[in-house]
């Protein structure tokens, strides 16, 4: 009954296949299988958004979704965004701004900033407080990040404009 | 944590979806978007046999407007509710409501359907359907069948449901022009479990009220129709049949005392939400406090 269950999907553009327990959830997956760490785990019942990635373009918390149901499925992780070049401007505003200490809730800040900034073109702090709300940092106080995500969103609308 | 072993499997339709809850019973859990149920089984709260997976099943997504019914399909997600143009002309409540039901991630991922089912006592969607006397249509092997929102919830995590069927959809009549809707929850954080809430649909005519439907959530142990709006229909509201109305709403509750408040606490929220609400939808902001001695 919980043997293994055949499961296809895409991770950062490149497709897998694998057989996963049912119990495996996606978090796990992507960093035991596929050695994809960026994902970090926290809480493990979908408090923390630390492990925050996007399937098929939404984010949603990787601890909370089974493998098994990420079935034909595109999922990217903080490494496919990061490679990509899509968030090196977000990652160096975070950066010049102080906006993590320790790192480790930063992948899924980034995920969930980048988010909004697809979404919203220049979201105002409150915006982005809201949007952020559901990934916690103990270290910054999250005023740098949210000071780096309107940075960010800033400098997106004048080269846009 | 992590869950503890389950078996798997993915229904390939509503048919099939019941035939598997047919054969495991109440040894399994229905899995839509996972985001009560995932926690919980995490937590190991929770640690069924086997999960039947029906979000693949697209006969159950959807926002429909049949008549003068707006129907959602049990796997429509909270983000889906949040976008619809039906929900904004035709139960804005929900709208209103699931600005408040946890954050973006999850409302990717979470269902109306997993929602009501799930039943938490605190969560809005609930309140909502009880608000705007919506109808939940269930099927099991047997057929359809309809049951109010007033009947389907039944204590905590407790529902009409029995466990050889799935909820399908629900039917929300579809607000008319005179129609006006009232959303606020008390949460230590946006986004969080609510601490006491309200969800309110009314209709106001001449300044006074001549329907109106009040939902509170966390105050009990399922979602509470208060009974005090009758206080409030078809009569012109003063401070003091306010202040009656409150007395009667704060005696109606049976509140549970938890780490976030007191039953005392909540009781006095829920009056504090009861004045906000009527003072917002007559449109008379001095009724708001106004009462209270």
């Amino acid at each position: 009954m919980n043997a293994p269950v055949p499961v296809s999907l895409l991770v950062n553009g490149e497709p897998i296949d694998a057989f996963v327990l049912p119990r495996l959830n996606l978090a796990d997956f992507l960093r035991e299988n596929l050695k994809l760490t960026g994902t970090h785990i926290g809480c493990e019942h979908g408090v923390c958004g630390a492990c925050t990635v996007r399937i098929d373009g939404e984010i949603v918390r990787s601890c909370l979704v089974l493998t098994v149901q990420a079935q034909g499925a595109s999922v990217e992780t903080i490494e496919g965004l990061s490679d990509s070049g899509e968030i090196a401007d977000l990652q160096a505003a975070f950066r010049e701004r102080n906006a993590l200490q320790c790192g480790y809730c930063t992948p899924g800040m980034l995920i969930t900033a980048q988010d909004l900034l697809k979404h919203v073109s220049v979201p105002d702090r409150r915006a982005i407080r809201e949007h952020l709300s559901g990934n916690y940092c103990r270290c910054t106080g999250y005023q740098a990040i949210v000071d780096a995500v309107e940075a960010t969103a800033m400098t997106r609308a004048e080269r846009g404009a | 944590m992590k869950a503890a072993a389950f078996a798997y499997a993915r229904a390939t339709s509503v048919v099939n979806a019941l035939e598997l809850l047919a054969m495991h019973g109440d040894k399994a859990k229905v899995l839509s978007g996972g985001q009560s149920l995932m926690p919980a089984m995490n937590l190991r709260l929770l640690s069924p046999d086997i999960l039947v997976d029906i979000g693949g099943l697209a006969e159950l997504r959807g926002i429909t407007v049949r008549g003068d019914l707006l129907v959602i399909g049990a796997l429509t997600r909270h983000v889906d509710l949040l976008r619809s143009p039906e929900v904004a002309l035709h139960a804005r409540l929900l709208r209103d409501a699931v600005a408040h039901v946890a954050h973006p991630a999850i409302r990717n991922r979470g269902t109306i359907g997993g929602s009501l089912a799930h039943a938490d006592p605190a969560s809005e969607l609930p309140a909502c359907v009880v608000a705007l006397d919506a109808t939940i249509v269930v099927r099991g092997s047997a057929g359809e069948r309809r049951i109010t929102a007033t009947e389907f919830f039944r204590g905590i995590y407790e529902t009409a449901l029995l466990p050889d069927e799935l909820l399908v959809a629900v039917e929300v009549p579809v607000a008319g022009q005179a129609s006006t809707f009232f959303f606020q929850e008390y949460a230590r954080r946006h986004g969080d479990y609510a601490v006491v809430g309200l969800a309110a649909r009314a209709v106001v005519a001449a300044g006074r009220f001549s329907a109106l439907r009040l939902g509170f959530f966390a105050v009990g142990d399922r979602p509470l129709l208060a009974a005090a709006a009758g206080k409030l229909i078809d009569a012109t509201v003063t401070p003091a049949l306010l202040a009656e109305a409150a007395a009667a709403l704060a005696d109606e509750l049976d509140p549970q005392e938890d780490q976030q408040a007191t039953a005392a606490m909540r009781r006095h929220l829920a009056t504090v939400l009861l004045r906000r609400c009527v003072a917002a939808l007559l449109a008379r902001p001095e009724l708001e406090t106004g009462v209270g001695k």
